[in-house]
């Protein structure tokens, strides 16, 4: 079938919000936020039947720019804030999204959990590696001898590898994507929110302002040379050795996701009367 | 175009594949004219404002040549490029808050040779001679853009070396 024929009922432009983004020129957020709505528009999903959760951060800004329902939510509380809701309403198709700094360091304990719950949402980090709306700070990912002026010849910490904690902690589906191939970040989304489960995908997106060397990212971002897998354990080894820039999907599970318990067959005023006896 | 592209078959297919790249270019220098507008960079704003202008005729143009309706949707093609973007499309890493009338065209020219090298690397490589004729007519408009671009860019100052100084930088120096 010819696949120009019909036009879809919800175009790309039709998940972003009226307010312009107000990051920084040459942000790598920007194409994340195009590549957001360009999955939900391949989904055809309505934006009314869709919630974009956020924490703090310049990438936490996210929901305000689409048309969706948004959340914005505490610093590092996104992933509660977003598993509370699909538990819920799970109707709604939930993306949560945000920051290294937030999703790593502050959130860093929700993160773990999320991925060992495997609720059926799918959270999107915009790492570049860097606090960028605090002015630059050494994020969980930065590289241990990344030399600036808040960290003087660098922190000498080991960075954080967030797709093996993930893979390791239950995520059912791990990927990394690059902000400047928003249409293969495009359909690396549209592919998470597919996936039941907790979908992780880090998108590699420069911070242009406190790392200007991160536009070369370009230049070393390449396609996974191997196809995904279900098999955890190939995932991890495959994760394990690749240089940090390999783009794709790199597991894709069948682990059991969180399913709601039945109803309560107790009414509010039998557990009243319980705690009166 | 470079290996990985996946070149188009038909002279339709081919069509497609110039909408999608002259749709991506109108919605990227909007972005581009949004972003600077916001940082009340109101010139380089308007030059994008231009650019989006201009590449929007070729998306009328090729609508109109092909009794296509306004709406019609791209396939989608991720990767079809060889490039993660199309080649006429602007990477958004390139911008800078400060920067001058003279870089947005640098940018602009970068992108317009892009888009001739990928016609030019089409009528070379196709089989097809609809496509070749095509492809040659597109890389000709394309030859046009840049120089009209050329033409832009020596009617601008170029900056000083120290266009990006700010007396009150985001970033701490030492």
């Amino acid at each position: 079938m010819n696949d120009m024929t019909l036009p879809p009922a919800f175009s790309a432009g039709d998940y972003k919000s009226d307010y312009k983004p107000i990051w920084c020129p040459g942000c790598g957020d920007y194409t994340v936020l195009g590549s957001l709505t360009k999955a939900l528009s391949m989904l055809q999903r309505p934006p009314h039947e869709v919630a974009v959760v956020s924490g703090i951060g310049c990438s936490s800004r996210i929901p305000a720019y689409t048309n969706c329902y948004g959340f914005h939510g505490v610093h590092g509380r996104a992933l509660a804030a977003g598993t509370g809701l699909k538990v819920a309403r799970p109707d709604l198709t939930v993306v949560v999204a945000g920051g290294d700094g937030d999703g790593y360091s502050i959130g860093g304990n929700h993160f773990l959990h999320a991925c060992r719950r495997n609720v059926d949402l799918t959270y999107l980090v915009m790492d570049n590696h860097v606090y960028g709306m605090t002015k630059g700070q050494a994020s969980p990912t930065t590289e241990p001898d990344w030399d600036n002026k808040l960290a003087p010849g660098g922190t000498g910490i080991r960075a954080f590898h967030p797709l093996v904690i993930a893979l390791a902690s239950g995520a059912n589906f791990v990927a990394r994507a690059f902000s400047g191939d928003p249409n293969g970040t495009a359909e690396i989304i549209a592919q998470a929110i597919r996936h039941p489960g907790f979908s992780f995908v880090e998108i590699l997106s420069p911070c242009v302002t406190f790392r200007p060397e991160q536009r070369g990212w370009r230049d070393l971002v390449h396609a996974a040379p191997v196809a995904e897998t279900d098999d955890p354990a190939r995932a991890a080894r495959r994760i394990m050795t690749d240089d940090g820039f390999n783009v794709g999907v790199l597991y894709a599970g069948g682990r059991p996701v969180y399913a709601r318990p039945g109803k309560a067959d107790a009414s509010l005023q039998d557990l009243a009367r319980g705690f009166e006896a | 175009m470079n290996d990985k592209a996946q070149a188009p078959q038909t002279y339709e297919d081919l069509m497609a594949q110039a909408l999608e790249m002259e749709r991506e270019a109108v919605a990227r220098y909007s972005e581009l004219a949004d972003m600077m507008e916001v940082h009340n960079n109101l010139e380089v704003a308007a030059l994008f404002r231009k650019m989006a202008e201009v590449e929007g005729h070729h998306v009328t143009q090729i609508l109109a040549e092909m009794g296509w309706a306004e709406e019609r949707p791209a396939p989608r093609r991720a990767g079809n490029w060889g490039t993660p973007e199309a080649p006429e499309t602007v990477p958004i890493e390139e911008m800078h808050y400060l920067m001058h009338p003279w870089h947005a065209l640098q940018l602009a020219l970068a992108a317009e040779e892009r888009a001739v090298q990928f016609f030019d690397a089409l009528a070379r490589t196709t089989e097809v001679e609809s496509i070749r004729r095509a492809a040659l007519e597109m890389r000709q408009e394309e030859v046009e853009h840049v120089e009209l671009v050329r033409a832009w860019i020596a009617k601008v100052p170029k900056p000083d070396d120290d266009w990006a100084a700010d007396p009150d930088p985001a970033r701490y120096i030492d």
